[in-house]
């Protein structure tokens, strides 16, 4: 694959790589992905045609097999010309998980990156507009994080009531 | 002899008998529609089923000038201070319809997000089963209304007059602990005028 | 509650002046948005100078559900994803889920699944056609595009005994073989397709009021569309040559592919962006009438021998080795092996790429089910395309991007 030999060039030691069926993937771990992510995300978009973001979305690796980082946000590449796919995986830690952002790359980024925020709580440092998208502005929580029950904790309950004497 | 002449010149009915008709057969929805159930109430509403040979056909997106809310769809924990404001905002006499199961009762989605059920923050006339209900089943909560609306009907409206009080199921809402206090719940109270200071 | 702007909305109107302008909230319980949307319009006079969505009135934690149920029973919540073409969505679950355990379908079931996707993205593409132009005020194209959706409800219903969410795929196959009487229904419906879209586009394509709505509206460029990640007819409506069906084949697509041609257009409007759907139900239908000629015979699931697929009644009921099957898919801790892999797949669907990301970690429920949805990444653009433009014109651009708040907000 010709964009690993550019990316060898220019970040030897930055990342692994690993395939699965046909997925083809770039990780990036957890102490560089601060430093790296975002010139290797323009390496691959400037240089190696990869110039559509498919996909951009959070995973908690918390009770994982075999997981060393707990967060990590995927992006999923894609080269129109050729049809080429390429997966890049940046991981993230507590106690304040964060990420350059890539809207300066890919518009489309800004919503999917203000999704992986509220979800996880991963923030993404230069984020034209860091802020919950899906979920009220008051909640604190982060509902797709693995620590947060599936029914939560009973805030779906918590309304004030409407009776027919209201009405 | 003419037939007419058999007949009385006045009629002797309870004005609550007219009035009920007047209202059952013109019951004018408003499509409170927020997921799948919201496409099965188009379809009711389109050349098949034909909403319309039941007097229902005038959905109006204004709260003012409705009679039946039609909640089709799941409520989130965002869309229920909307919901209680358009309900409020609905002249009397009005009813509700819990369209669905996830109206109804969160349905399959026991989540974080879905409130489990809208008879517990406004109070619902008819619920109809169903992910989603056919149309008919939709058509036959319309015809189960005009009944009771029929049956319990009164001119000015004193049959809601005895229903001032909580009707859903066992309120689940407690105090939350300060570790899990995520959220304050948006209050609609705020944001509409109510005759009644909350207390 | 109140929704709070990144910046003031002053700092960013050059030159307006903006002591004149003024905020109007659209939504969420309104006409034009269909569900739940909520739009946020900063106006001066009848113009948009921002537009702002919030959304969330819909979040129902569709992706929390997909780490709580296993492969089989998480398609009962993406039916209810896109709820306009549900199969599509089954379809494009289990087709990641295949791939993960490395299953290869068998072939008549990959040409069921193709006629239902077809049949998903021909009555997805009537209804959004059809309520684009409700809003616009043309009522019959609706009534006559609902006709059509009968019909493509009436054979979903013959398949899998539900109307309109028929939870019709699991792993390996499906839930029951199609029949003849559904072949039957198939056929009748390839007949009288043709009709419905030609009342529709002689209602339309040439309708003053509705080309004076929608050209030039919304207009959306390619580098534009590239950038904020559009798939599907918006992303080919402005020129962005893109068809996973081509570019990826999966399912029958392979086989079937002298038998359709990919929707292009150029100009990137509204106008467009109905042009593209009108045209490609037609290649859809072209598909349909072609895979239902050449539907192969054999069984619809994967052998059972692979213990992969649910066994039917007679094999649980009747063989010590069906009701083994049966019990080790159906209890809690048994069902399916999977890599400590992930993997990510996607179809076409109607509103475009609908891709899964599934992190296995040995078990047969996802450790993360990750959805690229569609409408997310299309309605980032709305503020976009909106910028300039009147507020009558805001019905045409939601019509035509056909936002579905389920996808929108999971």
């Amino acid at each position: 694959m010709p964009y690993l030999d550019t990316l060898n060039a220019k970040f030897a030691g930055a990342f692994t790589t690993s395939a699965f069926r046909d997925n083809a993937r770039v990780s990036v771990g957890a102490d560089k992905a601060a430093l790296v992510l975002f010139d290797l995300l323009k390496c691959l978009k400037d240089e190696c045609g990869f110039d559509f973001l498919a996909e951009l979305g959070g995973i908690d690796y918390m009770g994982y097999p075999n997981a060393t980082d707990r967060f990590c946000v995927v992006y999923g590449l894609a080269n129109l010309t050729t049809g080429e796919r390429v997966w890049v995986k940046a991981f993230a830690n507590d106690p304040d998980p964060e990420l350059p952002s890539v809207v300066e790359l890919w518009r489309g980024a800004d919503w999917m990156e203000r999704e992986v925020y509220d979800m996880y709580g991963v923030r993404f440092s230069g984020h034209p507009d860091h802020r919950r998208i899906l979920m009220p502005s008051e909640y604190t929580g982060h509902p797709l994080r693995k620590d947060y029950p599936l029914r939560g904790y009973g805030e779906r309950h918590n309304f004030p009531t409407v009776t027919r004497a209201d009405s | 002899m003419a037939l007419t002449n058999l007949l009385p010149d006045f009629l002797v009915s309870k004005l609550d008998f007219l009035a009920n008709m007047a209202r059952k057969h013109s019951l004018w929805p408003m499509p409170f529609a927020t997921a799948c159930c919201g496409i099965e109430l188009m379809a009711t509403a389109s050349s098949r089923y034909d909403i319309a040979r039941f007097g229902s056909e005038a959905m109006r997106f204004s709260p003012r000038q409705c009679d039946v809310m039609i909640v089709a769809g799941r409520v989130a924990m965002k869309m229920v201070p909307v919901m209680q404001r358009i309900w409020l905002q609905m002249p009397e006499p009005k009813w509700c319809i819990s369209m669905g199961a996830c109206a109804s009762s969160g349905g399959v989605f026991d989540t974080y997000a879905v409130v489990q059920g809208i008879d517990r923050f406004i109070p619902v006339d008819v619920y109809v089963p169903g992910c989603p209900p056919r149309p008919e089943q939709l058509i036959r909560s319309i015809l189960d209304l005009q009944e009771k609306i029929q049956l319990t009907g009164t001119i000015d409206a004193r049959e809601f007059a005895a229903r001032n009080t909580y009707e859903g199921p066992t309120a689940l809402a407690r105090e939350l602990n300060p570790e899990e206090a995520i959220v304050a719940p948006g209050d609609y109270r705020a944001a509409t005028r109510l005759r009644k200071p909350l207390s | 509650m109140p929704l709070q702007t990144a910046t003031p909305v002053a700092e960013d109107v050059a030159g307006a002046d903006a002591e004149f302008l003024y905020t109007l909230n659209f939504g969420p319980q309104h006409p034009a948005t269909h569900t739940t949307l909520r739009l946020i319009l900063t106006l001066d006079g009848e113009t948009i100078v921002k537009a702002v969505p919030d959304i969330g009135y819909l979040h129902s934690g569709f992706e929390k559900l997909g780490e709580d149920l296993d492969f089989n029973q998480y398609v009962t919540i993406v039916d209810r994803m896109n709820y306009i073409s549900p199969v599509a969505n089954e379809i494009a679950w289990h087709h990641t889920v295949e791939k993960l355990i490395g299953i290869e379908i068998t072939p008549r079931c990959k040409y069921v699944r193709t006629i239902l996707a077809e049949l998903a993205r021909i009555s997805d593409h009537l209804l959004c056609v059809g309520a684009a132009a409700l809003d616009l005020g043309a009522l019959t194209a609706f009534l006559y595009a609902f006709n059509a959706r009968e019909k493509v409800y009436n054979i979903i219903e013959a398949t899998a005994g539900q109307r309109f969410h028929p939870s019709y795929t699991r792993v390996g196959g499906l839930s029951a073989d199609i029949s003849d009487e559904v072949v039957a229904l198939i056929r009748d419906f390839v007949k009288t397709f043709p009709k419905v879209h030609g009342d529709i586009v002689r209602l339309l394509n040439r309708n003053r009021i509705f080309i004076d709505r929608t050209k030039g509206i919304g207009v959306l460029s390619k580098e534009d569309a590239i950038s904020y990640s559009a798939s599907g007819p918006v992303a080919r409506a402005s020129g962005v040559v893109r068809d996973l069906r081509k570019d990826e084949p999966y399912l029958a697509y392979k086989e079937l592919a002298s038998a359709f041609k990919v929707v292009c257009g150029k100009g990137g409007d509204c106008y467009n962006r109905y042009l593209v759907r009108m045209g490609e139900m037609l290649e859809s239908w072209k598909i349909i009438a072609a895979a239902v000629e050449s539907l192969p015979t054999g069984p619809v699931n994967v052998d059972l021998n692979d213990k992969l697929t649910i066994p039917d009644k007679n094999a649980t009921y009747r063989s010590i080795e069906g009701l083994i099957q049966h019990f080790e898919l159906f209890m809690w801790n048994r069902r399916w092996e999977t890599p400590v892999e992930e993997v990510y797949g996607a179809n076409e669907t109607a509103n475009g790429e609908l891709g899964f990301y599934v992190v296995a970690d040995g078990s047969g429920t996802a450790f993360r089910a990750r959805t690229r949805p569609p409408s997310f990444i299309h309605f980032a653009m709305f503020p976009l395309m909106m910028e300039g433009h009147q507020i009558s014109d805001v019905p045409a651009v939601l019509g035509s991007l056909n936002i579905i708040a389920a996808e929108l907000d999971r």
